[in-house]
């Protein structure tokens, strides 16, 4: 039992957040360390749901991931602020809006890359930039704050757990059973470890990539709203960094980069892990340079403790 | 047959008609000078894309080369305008790394993107540390190399021909060349006829940090003064580059030639878009149409000569 | 010629527990034709990696030439000792030329001109094994068939430079070739053991052992358990040796005359004839390889311009490209197919999956104490029969096989053509294309098809060997 738990990448990635969460209060002797659980959650959240739709992008198959996350948290946040317009009265039409233009760009990859053949990395790349010109464009020098539900929904705690971290954990549920239980969580595995052979066994690999790009440009859409909820209002680099944490936290949580293993305790505990990782460094008083080297150790530090992937 | 060689073509084609739209829109860049301009950042970039080609050719990807460039400018503004001797070796023992990535890769085998993602915090962070703001100076031989004049062609468009052509030389028509791609076409046959994977590996991850020193010693010779985040955008540059000359990112097929091609539109793109008085906004996005409507040519073109 | 080329001393190989070689003693000749036959599993695939310098045996002595060899058996060092292999999954470079792959195993390749030599070298051995192969030294191998790619392996394991050509082993050699050149390979490996060269030919195909080997050797379990002169063996005898019976099978009467049409499709290429299948048929599709039959398959699978009455499934021959999940377990490769009617309110119904999918393993006799073992503990023809299951567990009334019996040892093949049977006659429809005359004994009907098009069609009485092979050359009437 405990060498099969042991055997499981995610194990790993909960390990090392545990490890540096104790780090931190060994160091603060104690002091805060409620506090920082609470705020890792909070802020591990937004980190979780774009590596939800990552983690399912890159099942489907090498070479498939989604570069636009960022530019579709920045469109779908300036576009909810500005469609809600601080009325609290207009948040429903703002968050349709939001994940409706979301989808769209979900939908628009797809389109470059089955119609155009271009090879995800760079149909998402190049999207991106439509996209977050868009953004650009739309939300010019946009300072609206969110209607205050949404401000509250995003910042609310019970006991020091965030209420959207539990709505999040729902979410990764159920992901999860989509994966296992479902024809198209069954397809996203088998496209990715055989797109030829998941045809001829009678799956339908075209949808299957389909709906992963557009649910991975959903969630981010879901990201950017809650984000802007969060953070009072939606920035024009407020998407930037989720670029590379969602790619981490979908690697160092355990699923192949090659495709067709996902893998979503995973998510949870890199995405843990990468935020406590710099709060420590930043309790340390560590200089922006030496974070930055510790944390890029870290990352290859864990994918080489996990191991690489077993040899197809 | 005549499909193969239009695609074979189409990055040549690509530049050609970007340049000519360039002439139309701004007909005083068709000069010595106005060439000399619009492509001088075009070599680095150049010296970068050869440098994720020489990855890409072993079916990995190199999402740091844009930090590491930014590195060696900050080593080489700082260091190197010091001591051109300790410079040297820090550039050596960079390369040196770049040589262990690849071995510690190929031997946990490890994917190439999270290893590279890591390793692109630790070059910036060194960077930040060498420099936390812009500064240093260029040595000088450096200065002078990149500002040479050179008679009738322009210097950039000299030395990318040159890169090119080497590139293309080793890679394509030398023995050594077809052992390192077979290595991306078939690995186990490799292996079964006696070659090591891991010395090949190693020997392209070091090319692609010797180019990435050079393609930081070029940009630092142009900027005068170091950066940490000058070549921030290089790692999205090099990979279009590449996948723009007719690269694939699988399967060990390249392009040495079509790589700098790729690199040159990308690097006339830039002020391309800038004649044309976009609006700001919408820069960024007009370079993503670009890249979307060459790559559906190339789709157009290679349609029907694959797969039957 | 005279004297050793190779010789294996109680050699041993275990992967964990599995004992892949239990002491093996092999000795090849110089000039002389080694056959080897056994079933999938008896370790012949062990014993050429070994002998290539891929796999270190765990004991065991090997010497080379009458000398033993003390130091690392590697592949370079078999490389240098002129030991050559073609093993059955193809060890060419897709992205590089026929040339370059020559360059691959040619270490004194290199320096100025090495291209030319190259080209020489690979033309001249290609037009010497099989005139007329239609490949040129610069083709990308990728943009040739996959007999055409097989030629060129089989062609550039043979080419010399420097050094000598000691022993070349052939696995399967014959398998994507069709008839007329792998009677060239043949005579040309008659031919090449006279120089002196020693072949050990590796082969599903009785016929060519025993027609083409001087000397057989029978694997069993890990070990040799015969050494005989060719002549001493009988097809029957070479089978009873492998351990398994070979078994006469009496077809079933035309029984499907008015049956329902269930597929009824054109080859891409047109010509007059079109192919039809009716319920509880089984058509065979056969020709030279790779003149259409393939496609054909597909064309029904996409229902492009093919009317097909009911749901398809489809068997691939080549299991690692089209058919196997290498990350699932036995038990999720055999229900892949079947998730849609699993459901239970949406989500699928693991109890329900697990019981189809111990059903089907115990139906088709898939050797394994669990299904929820990993798919790759399985020995190639087992994760055949797990393809088998997973057409075959489904709901499809017509099924499409594209030579799923592709390097499947013999006992497993009879299985696999009783279950073929026993299916037809529960009314479902097979359209089964293979490369092995032998199988269309099994068929009620057959199509031979010619440059993509349909050339004849044979009823259950022409089944011949020659009738197929003069309708495969026949100059086109028209």
């Amino acid at each position: 039992m405990m060498g099969k738990l042991l055997r499981q990448p995610w194990v790993y990635s909960f390990g090392a957040a545990i490890a540096v969460w104790l780090a931190t209060i060994a160091y603060t002797e104690g002091q805060g360390a409620g506090a920082i659980l609470t705020a890792a959650l909070s802020f591990a959240t937004f980190t979780i749901i774009v590596g939800l739709g990552q983690m399912m992008v890159i099942t489907t198959g090498p070479g498939n991931v989604d570069l636009s996350i960022p530019a579709t948290i920045t469109l779908s946040g300036v576009i909810a602020m500005k469609v809600m317009d601080e009325d609290t009265g207009r948040m429903a039409i703002g968050i349709l809006a939001a994940l409706g233009a979301a989808a769209a760009v979900g939908a628009f990859n797809y389109g470059l890359i089955r119609l155009l053949r271009i090879p995800p990395i760079i149909a998402t790349l190049s999207s991106s930039f439509l996209v977050l010109s868009t953004a650009i464009s739309y939300g010019r020098g946009i300072r609206i704050k969110p209607p205050e539900p949404l401000a509250q929904f995003a910042g609310a705690q019970v006991l020091g757990i965030p209420i959207m971290a539990v709505a999040v954990l729902a979410l990764s549920i159920a992901m999860a059973v989509v994966l296992s239980r479902t024809v198209y969580g069954r397809s996203v595995l088998a496209v990715g470890q055989n797109s030829r052979a998941a045809w001829l066994a009678g799956l339908n690999a075209g949808r299957t990539r389909f709906v992963t790009y557009v649910l991975s440009a959903f969630l981010a859409g879901v990201c950017g709203i809650l984000l802007s909820g969060f953070s009072r209002g939606a920035a024009l680099n407020m998407g930037e960094e989720f670029l590379l944490a969602s790619i981490a936290t979908v690697v160092i949580g355990g699923t192949s980069v090659a495709g067709g293993r996902a893998n979503v305790p995973g998510i949870w505990g890199a995405a843990l892990f990468m935020y406590l990782l710099v709060t420590m460094l930043n309790t340390f008083g560590a200089s922006a340079g030496v974070r930055l080297i510790l944390t890029g150790l870290m990352i290859i530090g864990v994918i080489v403790l996990a191991g690489g992937e077993e040899q197809r | 047959m005549n499909r193969r060689l239009l695609r074979q073509a189409l990055p040549f084609l690509t530049l050609a008609v970007v340049l000519a739209a360039t002439f139309y829109v701004q007909p005083r860049t068709m000069s010595y000078f106005g060439l000399n301009l619009m492509l001088q950042y075009a070599v680095p970039i150049a010296l970068a894309t050869v440098a994720q080609m020489f990855i890409i050719t072993v079916n990995d990807l190199d999402l740091s080369i844009g930090p590491f460039v930014g590195l060696v400018s900050c080593v080489g503004a700082t260091l190197m305008y010091g001591s051109p001797a300790l410079g040297l070796l820090a550039m050596l023992a960079l390369i040196a790394c770049y040589g262990a990535i690849g071995a510690l890769i190929h031997i946990r085998n490890l994917p190439s993107i999270v290893v590279t993602l890591g390793l692109s915090f630790v070059w910036l962070g060194i960077s930040v540390m060498i420099l936390p703001s812009p500064g240093g100076k260029a040595p000088d031989w450096l200065k002078a190399l990149m500002a040479v004049q050179t008679p009738w062609v322009p210097f950039p468009i000299i030395a990318a021909v040159v890169i090119g052509a080497v590139v293309q030389l080793a890679l394509m028509y030398s023995s050594w060349g077809v052992v390192a791609r077979g290595a991306g076409g078939n690995p186990k046959a490799l292996t079964r006829a006696g070659w090591s994977m891991l010395r090949t590996k190693v020997v392209m991850y070091m090319l692609a940090g010797l180019f990435g020193v050079l393609s930081g010693l070029a940009l630092l010779g142009l900027t005068t003064s170091g950066d940490a985040h000058v070549a921030d955008r290089y790692t999205l540059y090099s990979i279009a580059g590449v996948i723009l000359g007719g690269g694939e990112f699988t399967g060990g097929r390249v392009s040495p030639m079509g790589a700098v091609v790729g690199a040159l539109t990308l690097a006339l793109a830039g002020s391309f878009l800038i004649f044309l008085k976009i609006s700001p906004d919408w820069q960024i996005g007009a370079q993503g149409a670009i890249l979307i409507i060459v790559l559906a040519l190339r789709a157009l073109v290679s349609y029907g000569e694959q797969k039957r | 010629m005279s004297g050793q080329a190779i010789r294996l001393d109680g050699v041993e190989k275990s992967f964990g527990a599995v004992r892949a070689l239990a002491g093996v003693d092999l000795t090849v000749d110089a000039g002389e034709c080694l056959g080897l036959v056994g079933h999938n599993g008896a370790g012949k695939s062990t014993l050429m990696h070994v002998l290539s310098g891929n796999l270190t045996p765990s004991a065991g002595t090997l010497s080379i030439g009458g000398r033993p060899c003390s130091g690392g058996w590697t592949a370079a060092a078999a490389q240098a000792e002129g030991v050559r292999c073609v093993f059955q999954e193809l060890s060419l470079c897709p992205n590089l030329t026929v040339a370059e792959n020559v360059r691959i195993v040619h270490r004194s390749l290199k320096g100025f001109g090495w291209k030319g030599r190259a080209r020489a070298l690979i033309r001249q051995k290609l037009d010497e094994i099989f005139p007329s192969h239609g490949i040129a030294p610069d083709d990308e191998i990728a943009g040739l068939a996959i007999g055409q790619r097989q030629m060129a392996e089989i062609a550039r394991a043979f080419t010399v430079t420097d050094g000598k050509l000691r022993l070349v082993i052939l696995d399967e050699p014959t398998s994507s070739l069709d008839a007329v050149t792998a009677r060239q390979l043949l005579a040309y490996v008659k031919r090449e053991t006279a120089r002196g060269t020693s072949i050990i030919l590796i082969s599903h195909l009785l016929g060519e052992i025993l027609s083409t080997a001087g000397r057989i050797v029978v694997m069993k379990d890990g070990k040799t358990v015969a050494d005989r002169k060719a002549g001493d063996f009988t097809r029957n005898s070479l089978v009873a040796a492998m351990g398994s019976e070979a078994r006469e099978h009496t077809r079933g009467a035309a029984r499907t005359a008015g049956a329902e049409v269930m597929v009824s499709a054109r080859p891409r290429s047109g010509g007059p004839a079109a192919l039809e299948a009716r319920k509880g048929e089984i058509i065979g599709l056969t020709g030279l390889a790779g003149h259409g039959q393939t496609r054909m398959l597909l064309r029904i699978y996409e229902r492009r311009e093919a009317q097909v009455t009911g749901r398809l499934a489809f068997i691939a021959g080549d299991r690692q490209s089209d058919g196997v999940f290498n990350l699932w377990s036995i038990g999720r490769n055999i229900t892949t197919r079947s998730l849609a009617t699993l459901r239970r309110g949406g989500l699928i119904d693991l109890a329900a999956e697990a019981r189809l999918a111990g059903e089907w393993k115990d139906r088709m006799a898939i050797r394994t104490p669990d299904v929820n073992n990993n798919i790759l503990t399985l020995s190639g023809g087992n994760q055949q029969k797990a393809l088998f299951a997973r057409a075959l567990a489904s709901d499809a009334a017509v099924i499409l096989m594209d030579d799923p019996t592709r390097g499947v040892d013999i006992g497993t093949k009879q299985e696999v053509y009783a279950m073929i049977r026993a299916e037809a006659g529960t009314g479902r429809t097979f359209i089964w294309y293979t490369t092995e005359i032998d199988e269309l004994t099994h068929c009620d009907r057959a199509y031979v098809f010619r440059n993509g098009a349909i050339a004849a069609a044979l009823g259950a009485d022409e089944l011949t060997e020659e009738k197929v092979l003069q309708a495969s050359f026949a100059e086109p009437a028209a």
